[in-house]
């Protein structure tokens, strides 16, 4: 039914920290090897050793370059950092990829509020792809099915596998544990109060989607500018390279021979 | 957008079709056609309407399920394209078939067909106007072209089928005058509607709207994929301003052209068929662009 349900009681999703991506793609490879051999369809390569190989892939991480503004709110150059960008599905409240379907095949859990294909009942239409702001389905080529992130329904709720796998795969692999499980209707979970500390944001809230996944921005590197403490404890690189400070054999020998001179 | 050939056939031709029911539904209403006598004419329009629906089956990844298509009429306007254009069809095709078995049913059938298939075009129309992360597409003028179009082309067929009433060749040229200006100005909006028009941008995308500047560093991948192929489409603005020329020459200009013809040899079918012959053609361009023109927001993720 492509009707979207009530507000649903629990809304799991994830929460991305986008301060410590590292941007491994490690939640991405684990992601296609578990959910190849999982939920419905596997997840198909064309031309996997050919020119142009192409492939299903349900995670993708993207790396922006980002310049931060300073307190004047211009760029500056001087804080550019990279942010590694992992997108997936953020099994939105307002799923315009479930009303669209015409045949009921994609649809959004009353339960749980995860959003899903039934891949029986698809006809690879890919007007939920269209409808997606955020890119997070992709049509696989080989079965002409649309596949999409399952938030690993068939790990979190698995009682064949101990209790700390039953997380989503990329959550579970994540080696810089930048992503995050849990229900976000919950207001003393573990990952609202993440958002809430850390302000936490929608993707594209002008879509009007409301997604559950929230995205932790990056924190203020301490000691530059945008950290907002002007110039006090900013460290020169060209003082430290000018006045070493050595202590200990590498102290007593520059002494010894700075008296050479 | 991906341009899909299956999907410019078929919302061209099943609006030509359904703009020609709408007509021969009406002119039947009011008593001026039976169908023991026109049959033939039904036949085109349910002819065009029914080929363009089965070949929008085959950019399906699995048609033979096509028709669980008609069960969510409730939410999505693909699923009432499908119906309506399934009951349109049906109701026509029965009225014609009684009328040829002698039964008269009631002329109000005429004003319902006619009713019906203005929501058929609607719908169809829908299914993209109603997709936000498309800004070229999101707007009113997306469903008054498509309906402009569907009256243009059925009213250039009911010249051909019928030329000798040169009141309906004049009706035509109004059409197509209407139908062109709903389209330039859908043109001139879509000027303004670009990727970033609804206020989405590669900040807003990635969360950091209000911390930095963003800008594409690297992709996820380094050949394309689905999302790449399907709505970063990009070949067709590269062309944009000679292909709407090349469009308004052939779906505007020449039909234009024939009909006056026509209308001065006193109505010629040969003439025109080659009225709708190009006015066909030129909205196969105008289609072609509708879909290569628009952006999708996705693409800001890929560096747009």
């Amino acid at each position: 039914m492509t009707m979207l349900p009530l507000e649903p009681t629990k809304k799991l999703g994830l929460v991305i920290d986008l301060d410590i991506c590292v941007g491994c793609h490690a939640c991405a490879v684990n992601c296609k090897e578990w959910n190849t051999g999982g939920y419905g369809n596997s997840l198909s390569d064309q031309e996997p050793f050919g020119a142009d190989p192409a492939g299903t892939w349900l995670n993708r991480i993207h790396s922006f370059e980002a310049v931060p503004f300073d307190d004047a709110g211009q760029p500056a150059p001087q804080d550019a950092r990279i942010v590694h960008f992992p997108k997936s599905c953020l099994h939105c409240d307002d799923a315009p990829c479930v009303t669209v379907c015409p045949t009921g095949a994609s649809y959004k859990r009353s339960e749980d509020g995860i959003v899903l294909v039934n891949e029986d009942a698809c006809i690879g239409c890919g007007l939920c792809a269209w409808a997606c702001a955020y890119g997070a389905r992709e049509m696989d080529a080989e079965a002409g099915v649309m596949k999409k992130c399952t938030l690993c329904v068939d790990r979190i709720y698995n009682e064949n596998l101990p209790e700390e796998d039953r997380q989503p795969a990329c959550v579970r692999s994540c080696p810089a544990n930048a992503r995050h499980f849990g229900d976000l209707a919950d207001p003393s979970s573990d990952v609202s109060n993440m958002v809430v500390k850390r302000g936490g944001v929608d993707l594209m809230p002008e879509q009007g989607n409301r997604p559950v996944n929230k995205y932790l921005p990056p924190r203020p590197k301490s000691g530059t500018h945008a950290c907002g403490s002007g110039q006090s404890d900013q460290v020169s690189l060209l003082k430290m390279a000018e006045t070493p400070q050595a202590a200990g054999f590498v102290g007593w020998l520059d002494k010894a021979l700075s008296k050479l001179d | 957008m991906h341009p899909a050939k299956s999907v410019i056939f078929f919302t061209t031709i099943s609006g030509a079709g359904f703009g020609l029911i709408a007509l021969l539904a009406l002119t039947a209403g009011m008593g001026h056609i039976s169908w023991d006598k026109s049959w033939e004419l039904a036949a085109v329009g349910l002819g065009l309407s029914i080929s363009g629906l089965i070949s929008s089956v085959f950019h399906l990844g699995n048609p033979q399920r096509a028709w669980r298509a008609v069960t969510q009429w409730q939410s999505s306007w693909l699923s009432r394209e499908g119906v309506l254009a399934v009951m349109t069809c049906g109701l026509f095709g029965l009225w014609v078939l009684a009328g040829m078995a002698g039964y008269v049913l009631p002329n109000m059938l005429g004003y319902v067909v006619a009713g019906l298939c203005v929501l058929t075009v609607f719908a169809t129309a829908m299914i993209y106007a109603q997709l936000r992360p498309v800004p070229r597409w999101h707007t009113w003028l997306t469903p008054a072209s498509y309906l402009g179009f569907s009256l243009s082309s059925g009213m250039l067929l009911m010249v051909m089928l019928h030329p000798h009433y040169n009141g309906m060749a004049g009706g035509a040229l109004g059409c197509l005058a209407i139908a062109w200006t709903v389209k330039v100005l859908w043109w001139m909006r879509a000027a303004k509607a670009d990727v970033r028009s609804g206020g989405s941008d590669t900040a807003t995308a990635t969360g950091l709207a209000g911390y930095a500047d963003v800008r594409l560093f690297e992709k996820p991948h380094m050949t394309k994929n689905y999302l790449m192929k399907e709505m970063v489409f990009a070949v067709g603005r590269k062309h944009m301003q000679k292909l709407r020329l090349i469009a308004l020459v052939l779906g505007a200009a020449a039909p234009a052209a024939f009909l006056g013809f026509s209308l001065i040899a006193g109505g010629n079918v040969l003439v025109m068929v080659f009225a709708v012959a190009a006015h066909l053609a030129g909205l196969f361009v105008e289609r072609w662009l509708f879909f290569a023109e628009a952006e999708h927001v996705v693409s800001l993720y890929y560096g747009r």
